[in-house]
């Protein structure tokens, strides 16, 4: 008996071994708007006044307008993007099959502009940007994070999680001491979230305007004093991959809307 | 400018009806300064106005209190059939307008 006992004991801790530990078990994840006042909670449950759906309203003409030298549209391939983006956005960042890179949506619509249509890649942060991935992302609105680490995807993780964890700037912070070690704290009038990515693109309060997670993340590293990375950097986007393995499970919430 | 505006598409005669409006606007308040420190001129929606069959049933004067991307929400009575026009401009002369119909039983 006692025998039996110690052998599923060590199953167990062989297979905790394997699997990567989580700073915030996964039954105590608290997405972004549960840090929000009722009224923006509201705000961004209303399909009509919420502002971020005037972006996504953008994207969704973008997503039939043909560019390019081929003349094609994200449509001409991918149809109705309510079946064939369902779910998509959950997935990213995830390792482009042809280059072995690591993208991020903007990247990957970036790819698909700049292979399938030859078309000029989108600015991050340009209102045509902001629009088709809102429009992309709000596509899996509801359906749970689910990034894969696996495979060639693991560097990336491992580096993400290394940048995570390191002090930067003036103020000598990580990401983890704020978002890991002090959520539901007050710094000033906020409540220190959890600092999860499920709803961008979204709409900020503090911004007056749609912005992207690189943007969110910019934010961050201004308000501890830290250099600020150019946008679509590498240490970027092996962050969001960490960042979307810690918020495994979590609904995609775009267009959300934040402070 | 982008635009949503919402009006129920039919309403009984006599009825309260909701209108909602939002509109994608800077509204630029005319405090700020840029980055080389020059004062970023004001430039909001300054007139909002609605009207139903050529009547004018709403009209608002916005300023730079207002935040960017304005949501506006009203009420009229449904009245007769026929069409709710849109109208609204900003500091530098852009226009935009936008109609929506109701049927009233």
């Amino acid at each position: 008996m006692s025998r039996a006992v110690a052998a599923v004991a060590l199953l167990f801790f062989a297979a905790a071994a394997v699997a990567q530990e989580r700073a915030i078990p996964l039954d105590q994840l608290k997405s972004g708007s549960a840090f929000l006042g009722a009224d923006l909670v509201s705000l961004q449950k209303d399909e009509f006044a919420n502002p971020g759906m005037l972006w996504v309203e953008r994207g969704e003409k973008l997503w039939r307008e043909a560019a390019g030298r081929k003349n094609l549209s994200c449509a001409s391939c991918h149809q109705d993007a309510k079946s064939s983006m369902r779910g998509v956005a959950a997935r990213y960042p995830r390792i482009d099959a042809e280059s072995g890179k690591l993208v991020n949506l903007e990247g990957r619509i970036n790819l698909c502009r700049g292979r399938r249509m030859g078309a000029e890649p989108l600015r991050y942060e340009s209102e045509d940007m902001l629009g088709i991935t809102a429009y992309v992302a709000r596509q899996s609105r509801g359906l749970p994070i689910e990034a894969s680490i696996a495979g060639p995807a693991r560097a990336h993780f491992d580096a993400g999680e290394a940048a995570y964890r390191l002090r930067r700037g003036q103020m000598n912070l990580s990401c983890a001491h704020c978002h890991e070690a002090s959520w539901g704290k007050r710094l000033l009038s906020e409540t220190i979230s959890q600092g999860h990515p499920g709803a961008y693109p979204a709409y900020r309060m503090e911004w007056q305007t749609m912005g992207s997670l690189e943007r969110r993340l910019r934010a961050c590293l201004s308000g501890i004093r830290a250099e600020m990375l150019p946008y679509g950097s590498p240490e970027y986007l092996d962050l969001e991959l960490y960042l979307a393995w810690r918020a495994q499970g979590l609904p995609i919430e775009t267009p959300g809307v934040r402070r | 400018m982008a635009a949503r505006i919402q009006v129920p598409s039919r309403a009984k005669r006599g009825e309260i009806v909701e209108v909602r409006v939002l509109i994608q606007h800077p509204m630029e308040t005319g405090y700020r300064h840029d980055d080389v420190g020059h004062l970023i001129k004001r430039n909001v929606i300054n007139v909002l106005s609605c009207r139903y069959n050529g009547v004018e049933v709403f009209r608002a004067d916005l300023s730079s209190g207002i935040a960017a991307n304005p949501y506006v929400q009203f009420y009229t009575v449904a009245d007769k059939s026929g069409e709710l026009e849109f109208y609204w401009i900003d500091d530098e002369g852009q226009q935009g307008s936008e109609r929506q119909s109701i049927q009233v039983t």
